[in-house]
């Protein structure tokens, strides 16, 4: 298993990458025989996975855009990812 | 994703292959070349299949690399805004021909490694092409490509699977894709030379669970478990025409690629009808879609929206009905035949082990995948394959 922590500095698997789908007018991530729609907050999430700003500071930079504390998402979210690989903590 | 769109499309490019794997995923019955689709046929079943929401787009073959409109197909893709994967042997590949496909958007090569020796591996894929794989992998690696190396397992080399990971490590693989065989086709043609041991397979197992720790971060590893020796089936696909779809080299499209086995199953081509209208109303696409079409066990079974009742392909090949339970799952009542089939192959080890005692190693006998010889027979013709 991979831990990620609040001091996780994440980046997204350079194999990965962030792309429009217009037909279902929705962000995707794709990767090597995969795809997975995004909802606007996941988006959001990888948007700042730039493996420089570790998870606290996403987690702030989202809680204060929408005003509520959401770093056990954000933590969550991204454990979940960096178990399958698609994301990274560079740090480590 | 359950909005009904598809996301990934399996173009099956041609049949035509310089390898003869004994458990090839084509029909037994492989479609000649001159009724593959043309470059047009497929650029407008790539423009189709973006608006249907594809998004992942696997060039495949048979050898994609003997369409010679290659470089057209990628690049007609790529303006789509499709995920490209090339699905190679690597046989016929140039450095300067994957460079040209790279700058046409291809982001994804995968090539088969059939063993770690290339004794094992040519005898497997009935041809010399381990030399070539070796430079290829290096090319992709080159030119920054995406790379996974995929094997198929089976008894002959699941246990040099360490070695074959150690292998694809060295060449910078990205990925490797470790699948099981799969018996249906030509693989079941082979089934009494394919199929592991349990000791095999635990062992193979044991390697996984430690490569994948040594190599996490540099190398993914994907296990398809050996679904012959599971309690459950495997859910295929996401289930009958839910996320993927394959378009064979004559542009029938199947919902998976071993669905032109079914009997009685209509499968349209892009040739008659647009794929949208194939996906989303031919009979075929609709058969086994959802779970109306279940029986007992499946029907009552809390399960069936995990496995989808299995596989409808192994389902007819082993019990003569598409509708039946995959009998791969402990709950059918055919899953004696998977007892049956498990008892025969590893009756073939031992004889084999037997035979190859001491010392000697005794090549597993396989019925190679090949081309019906074109007819009539002209002497231009007649050079046999490989």
């Amino acid at each position: 298993m991979v831990s990620i922590s609040g001091d996780s500095r994440p980046a997204l698997w350079r194999l990965a990458r962030v792309d429009y789908d217009p037909v279902r007018q929705r962000r995707v991530l794709l990767y090597p025989e995969g795809a997975m729609l995004l909802n606007d907050t996941a988006a959001e999430i990888l948007s700042l996975c730039d493996g420089v700003r570790t998870v606290d500071d996403i987690a702030g930079t989202l809680g204060a855009r929408y005003d509520a504390d959401v770093r056990a998402d954000v933590l969550e979210y991204l454990s979940r990812l960096a178990d399958r690989e698609l994301v990274r903590d560079v740090r480590s | 994703m359950s909005d009904h769109r598809p996301t990934t499309l399996l173009a099956e490019l041609t049949h035509r292959c310089p390898l003869h794997c004994p458990y090839c995923s084509n029909p037994l019955e492989l479609v000649r070349s001159r009724t593959e689709l043309t470059t047009e046929e497929w650029q407008r079943v790539f423009t189709e299949a973006r608006a249907l929401g594809v998004l992942q787009l696997g060039l495949s073959g048979g050898e994609p690399l003997l369409r010679r409109d290659l470089e057209a197909l990628v690049a007609h893709a790529h303006a789509l805004g499709l995920y490209q994967t090339l699905v190679t042997s690597a046989v016929g590949l140039t450095r300067e021909r994957l460079e040209t496909l790279a700058g046409g958007g291809l982001e994804h090569v995968q090539i088969s490694l059939q063993a770690a020796t290339p004794e094992l591996a040519e005898r497997i894929a009935g041809t010399r092409s381990w030399e070539q794989k070796l430079r290829a992998a290096g090319w992709v690696k080159a030119l920054g490509l995406a790379f996974t190396v995929n094997v198929v397992l089976h008894r002959a080399n699941l246990d040099q699977l360490e070695q074959i990971l150690d292998l694809a490590a060295e060449l910078g693989a990205d990925r490797v894709e470790l699948a099981n065989t799969q018996y249906y086709g030509w693989a079941l043609v082979n089934r009494a030379a394919l199929l592991p041991t349990r000791d095999q397979l635990a062992r193979a197992e044991a390697v996984v669970d430690r490569k994948r720790e040594e190599y996490r971060g540099r190398m993914q590893l994907l296990y398809v478990l050996p679904d012959h020796y599971e309690q459950y089936p495997k859910p295929c696909y996401g289930g009958w025409g839910a996320v993927y779809l394959v378009v064979s080299p004559d542009g029938t499209v199947l919902p998976c690629h071993a669905a032109g086995t079914l009997p009685g199953l209509d499968f349209a081509t892009v040739r008659e009808r647009s794929l949208e209208w194939i996906w989303r109303e031919s009979p075929g696409f609709q058969a086994f879609r959802g779970d109306s079409w279940m029986r007992e066990p499946c029907r009552s079974c809390p399960r069936k929206h995990v496995d989808f009742g299995g596989c409808r392909c192994q389902a007819y090949a082993l019990t003569g009905e598409a509708a039946n339970a995959d009998p791969v799952c402990t709950l059918s009542p055919h899953h004696g035949v998977i007892v049956a089939a498990l008892a025969e192959g590893e009756a073939a080890a031992a004889v084999e082990a037997e035979a190859a005692a001491p010392g000697a190693e005794s090549p597993p006998t396989y019925i190679y995948r090949a081309m019906p010889r074109a007819e009539p027979q002209s002497p231009l013709h007649s050079t046999p394959l490989g």
